[in-house]
């Protein structure tokens, strides 16, 4: 089985399950108690602290433990947006491919009276800064702009971004979910205000992440109760998803020049490949994106089928087409760097892992290529491209 | 629990009466590339009975296997019988499909009515 679907999750790393472990056994103490175990919690907490905020530049102090990144990119927009209203801007600033933790949360705050401003990503899947500068206004109270996409791995110019936030005054919150453990991500250098993460997307555990915020940010409370994280999270904290993410992160940043290297090689390898199946084009910079990251639309067909035959070769990847999102619309990433739907249906996004092989690598080229062929041997469409009827877009 | 039952797997890999039929007397074409499915369906009719059918499809496993079934069930089969053919009846057959992949079935039934449609209207 080759498991190529790291985008959606992480297997564990074998140090991160045996963290969580033995935190679960051994060190199981509430960290708000005062007796020993529950100070022995509380010291492992403090310590994975340190080690996320050593792993992006940042305090100790400023990182807050969430559910995962939704939680993490929900409090940060509605911090920020809370903050605006008081000052009467209401005005924020975004991207037209963000994950819908993101989208979803602006639509509601739209709802409540917000303006939301969507740059576009253009064909190569990168914001422009100057287009955000020119999108800001005096009632700009946030800009939020992912550090790298999710579908289509393209990394954005955050460095420039944030320059550009830095200059206007603005918070700049970026969804690094995808960056963080994957490729350096510094919020000094980066001039970030507001960051999420999530643990599974670099092989922590599921339902742990965290909330970067710089000193002096004031956030706002998604969950009310007791006084954990600094009064601004409520909630005993899951100190072995939190410990078990900190030492998947210490791994990831640490390996972290030698796995890119490694993706990086495989992934130009199958964009290659899959680059000669006719009428096929990769989504997103071809070089700009992250190291494990290939997504490309195959003319002709429709993705869920192409998953399905992969499944059954032993390949486990996703699509954007509408039949894997349950929807009627394909993904809003690939429509949004300028897909028709007719093509974005046919879309197949591979993000590999660390243990990939060159010779899976080639398996894998040589098993979509069987099965677009296939596919398209007994396609409508196909055949009206095929015959003139109709024009080739890809 | 799988996406889809045993047979809608089954007819996905294994399609039945994939094709084109070159003098086939009725063809109706359904759905489109915007929702992400097509089917196109290829009738060859005599003496009011179906001799032959073949269908091209593009689209997900459900409407893949929705097509092949509903050839499956209107082969060999009188005019009067095919006309009958509903979406429950291919989904039934295929031992259900999920709710929001119900519409597969319905353009399974549509593109087999409107072949029969194209056939009628070429024996005026």
């Amino acid at each position: 089985m080759i498991y190529a679907d790291n985008a959606a999750t992480t297997k564990m790393s074998e140090a991160a399950v045996h963290t969580m472990i033995s935190v679960i056994n051994e060190n199981y103490g509430n960290p708000s108690s005062l007796y020993s175990i529950g100070q022995q919690a509380k010291e492992t907490l403090e310590e994975a602290r340190k080690t996320v905020a050593e792993a992006i530049g940042a305090e100790p102090r400023e990182i807050l433990f969430t559910s995962g990144g939704s939680e993490a990119d929900n409090q940060a927009i509605r911090s920020m947006a809370e903050e605006g209203k008081k000052k009467g801007k209401t005005h924020i600033i975004s991207s037209a491919f963000e994950h819908h933790a993101v989208l979803h949360t602006l639509e509601k705050l739209k709802k409540e009276g917000f303006e939301i401003t969507l740059l576009d990503v253009h064909e190569d899947g990168l914001v422009r800064p100057e287009e955000l500068e020119q999108a800001i206004r005096e009632d700009t109270c946030l800009v939020t702009i992912m550090y790298a996409n999710n579908e289509i791995g393209t990394i954005q110019p955050i460095r420039e971004i944030g320059a550009v936030c830095r200059k206007h005054g603005i918070p700049f919150h970026t969804d690094a979910v995808q960056a963080v453990g994957h490729i350096p991500v510094d919020v000094n250098e980066d001039s970030i205000d507001l960051l999420s993460a999530s643990a599974h997307k670099f092989h922590g555990p599921k339902g742990v992440g965290f909330l970067y915020a710089r000193k002096g940010v004031r956030l706002t409370n998604l969950i009310e109760g007791g006084a954990q994280e600094r009064g601004k999270r409520a909630g005993t904290e899951n100190v072995p998803g939190i410990a078990a993410m900190a030492t998947a992160l210490k791994d990831a940043v640490a390996n972290m020049d030698r796995n890119a290297a490694l993706l990086t090689a495989n992934r130009d390898r199958l964009i290659e490949g899959l680059t000669k199946i006719p009428h096929s084009a990769l989504n997103g910079d071809a070089k700009r994106r992250l190291p494990g990251n290939v997504n490309f639309c195959f003319e002709g067909i429709e993705g869920e089928s192409l998953l399905l035959l992969l499944d059954d070769k032993g390949i486990e990847a996703s699509s954007g087409s509408a039949c894997t999102s349950g929807s009627l619309d394909p993904s809003h990433v690939l429509l949004a760097i300028g897909r028709v739907h007719d093509v974005a249906h046919g879309s197949l996004r591979l993000s590999i892992g660390e243990d990939l092989s060159r010779e899976d690598a080639d398996y894998i080229i040589r098993s979509v290529s069987e099965v677009v062929e296939y596919l398209r041997s007994f396609s409508p469409i196909w055949r009206d491209l095929e015959v003139g009827k109709k024009e080739h877009i890809l | 629990m799988a996406l889809y039952s045993e047979k809608v797997m089954e007819h996905f890999r294994n399609p039945r009466n994939v094709g084109v039929i070159e003098d086939a007397n009725g063809i109706g074409e359904v759905g489109n590339a915007k929702c992400g499915d097509i089917m196109k369906m290829y009738l060859k009719i005599e003496d009011d009975v179906i001799q032959d059918v073949k269908f091209e499809t593009f689209g997900c496993g459900s409407a893949i296997a929705s097509s092949s079934m509903a050839t499956e069930l209107i082969k060999g089969k009188p005019v009067s019988e095919a006309e009958k053919l509903t979406n429950q009846a291919v989904a039934e057959a295929l031992d259900g499909l999920p709710a929001y992949k119900m519409h597969c079935s319905v353009l399974a039934e549509e593109a087999i009515h409107a072949a029969l449609e194209d056939y009628r209207s070429r024996q005026k």
